[in-house]
């Protein structure tokens, strides 16, 4: 057993995610791991496979930024906006670079996660059936039940190399808690080799109550705190979601050109999240 | 006096009035959450909103803009994870209605939401299946709202993203699924419900002011008019306010500026 190392975010990739690498940074709409993302871009890593159910803004950035080589995932959208416009440019014409798919449903990508999670081979459940998905995802495959001869679908385990997220609070030995929409990131930390957590704060006592979504410190390889660090995603408790940005991300990320100004000067530009949020505070006061 | 009302709000509130009190509703986001929020705050108080993000029981007053907004699990009777949603809620066969939208449908209302083209070569890559494809499969009942064209309704899907009525006729229990799959499609110029037999979309109830050779020609395939046609019933001065107000909160709460950096003592 060893506890979580509490780190510099930029320590925190720079020890544990490395080029190639097998990445998922995961959050359903709520306590998105933003600036860990953002971090991956400044340090310019290629390669990856990025996993995720519900790729959206920051994922989209990952991949305008040319950080991705394979995407393992089940919805990819701008919610309730419309499209991921570098996703699509990627898909659609190999810009920056191909993307690689592998396709799935909500309920097909939670039995892989929990599956990892639980150290199976793979996952199973009632699914898929009359989709044309395993058609195109050869990693879909059915089976017998041995019990009812049922026919189920199995998707493969999945096991990251690292998972990131994003929660409320840590303790100062790294014990982590989180609440609200908390999606499927307690199998995606558990599936992976080490998990890395960014929070809002740490805190002397957790005060978690019983049955609380608590990760142990010693269930997780990094804490690193980053106030507001799931902008523009929410932190149920501390911040709300800033829907107006994700509708401004449809105009920013629509063509090459005006994603590159802004991650060039916004991203690129700035050395930490905070002076992120700085650089974007500048530009709205100026515009 | 009358009052005006776009075809939007024709369709959403059409599509409300199909969901009763008391069911149990999965909710996809955009026309589907409107519509089911309006049956809510209307004829349905009891009704239980369920978002596959995690909230059961969600009662917002704005319209959420994602589907997994603070405003829904601050409101719900209970939060639970998404293997919990999809194994334990979904697949455990408690959803009564599953509520759906599409970019595409074809006749057995079958829709697509992955792909416009070719999969490997798309003209037009869509978000994908998320829940669809086991909402429609294992909810008691499926609704089906989406904007009426000949892009929309086709003779041949790019991609089977989600099952309706599969091939038509028993096609659904023969691959044995127990529910009754696709029992309407609301658009916005009128309702579509399968037949009884071959389970083909058949034009049922037309909305007012449009035609049925509107409907037909806005139609991908030769469509099925029933031979005693229904006109759907103008939207009340209370529905169209109730969604008005929805959809007043919703602007408000995503037009606010770039909130500055939580501090923290």
């Amino acid at each position: 057993m060893s506890l979580a190392a509490i780190l510099s975010l930029h320590e925190a990739i720079q020890e544990f995610v490395s080029d190639g690498a097998t990445l998922a940074l995961e959050g359903f709409t709520h306590l998105i791991p933003f600036a860990a993302g953002h971090e991956i871009i400044r340090q310019g890593r290629r390669g990856l496979t990025l996993i995720r159910m519900t790729p959206d803004l920051i994922y989209d950035q990952l991949i305008g930024a040319g950080c991705a080589h394979k995407l393992v995932f089940s919805w990819g959208g701008n919610p309730g906006v419309g499209s991921l416009h570098r996703f699509r440019d990627a898909v659609e014409n190999g810009w920056p670079r191909p993307l690689e798919l592998e396709e799935h449903s909500h309920a097909g990508m939670a039995a892989a996660y929990a599956a990892g999670a639980a150290n199976l081979p793979f996952g199973v459940l009632r699914g898929y059936l009359g989709t044309d998905l395993p058609k195109y995802n050869p990693r879909i495959k059915f089976f017998e039940c041995p019990f009812t001869g049922e026919r189920l679908a199995a998707v493969p385990a999945i096991r990251p190399d690292v998972t990131v997220i994003h929660a409320q609070r840590a303790d100062q030995r790294g014990n982590v808690l989180m609440w609200g929409v908390v999606g499927v990131q307690k199998e995606a930390a558990l599936a992976a080799r080490r998990a890395i957590v960014t929070v809002e704060e740490i805190v002397d006592q957790l005060n978690a109550p019983a049955n609380a979504l608590v990760l142990p410190s010693w269930a997780v390889a990094a804490v690193c705190l980053v106030n507001g660090g799931a902008f523009p995603s929410y932190a149920q408790g501390y911040y709300a979601r800033d829907n107006a940005f994700y509708k401004q991300w449809d105009a920013i990320s629509r063509e090459r050109r005006s994603f590159q100004t802004w991650i060039e000067r916004h991203v690129l530009g700035t050395k930490d999240f905070a002076e992120f949020r700085k650089s974007l505070e500048a530009a709205a006061a100026n515009a | 006096m009358l009052e005006e009302y776009t075809a939007d709000e024709m369709m959403t509130i059409a599509a409300a009035r199909k969901l009763h009190n008391g069911a149990v509703c999965f909710v996809g986001i955009g026309l589907p959450s409107a519509a089911a929020n309006l049956a809510r705050l209307s004829h349905a108080p009891d009704i239980v909103l369920i978002y596959e993000s995690g909230p059961i029981g969600a009662k917002p007053s704005v319209l959420p803009l994602s589907i997994g907004d603070g405003e829904l699990s601050e409101t719900a009777d209970a939060v639970v994870s998404i293997p919990e949603m999809f194994s334990y809620w979904l697949q455990g066969a408690r959803i009564d209605v599953g509520f759906l939208g599409a970019a595409q449908i074809d006749r057995f209302a079958n829709i697509n939401s992955t792909v416009i083209g070719d999969y490997d070569r798309p003209a037009t890559r869509l978000p994908g299946a998320g829940g669809a494809p086991e909402i429609a499969t294992f909810s008691k009942e499926v609704l089906i709202t989406l904007r009426h064209s000949k892009r929309s309704f086709v003779e041949k899907l790019d991609f089977t993203t989600s099952g309706g009525h599969f091939h038509g006729g028993d096609s659904r229990r023969r691959m044995g699924l127990s529910g009754k799959g696709p029992t309407a499609v609301i658009t916005d110029l009128g309702i579509l419900t399968p037949d009884p037999e071959t389970k083909e979309l058949t034009l049922t109830s037309v909305h007012p002011g449009v035609s049925i050779q509107q409907i037909v020609d806005a139609t991908g395939w030769p469509l099925k008019v029933a031979p005693e046609i229904e006109t759907t019933a103008r939207p009340t001065a209370t529905e169209l306010g109730v969604l008005r107000n929805l959809h007043a909160g919703s602007a408000r709460s995503q037009t606010t500026t770039i909130q500055p950096s939580p501090k923290y003592s």
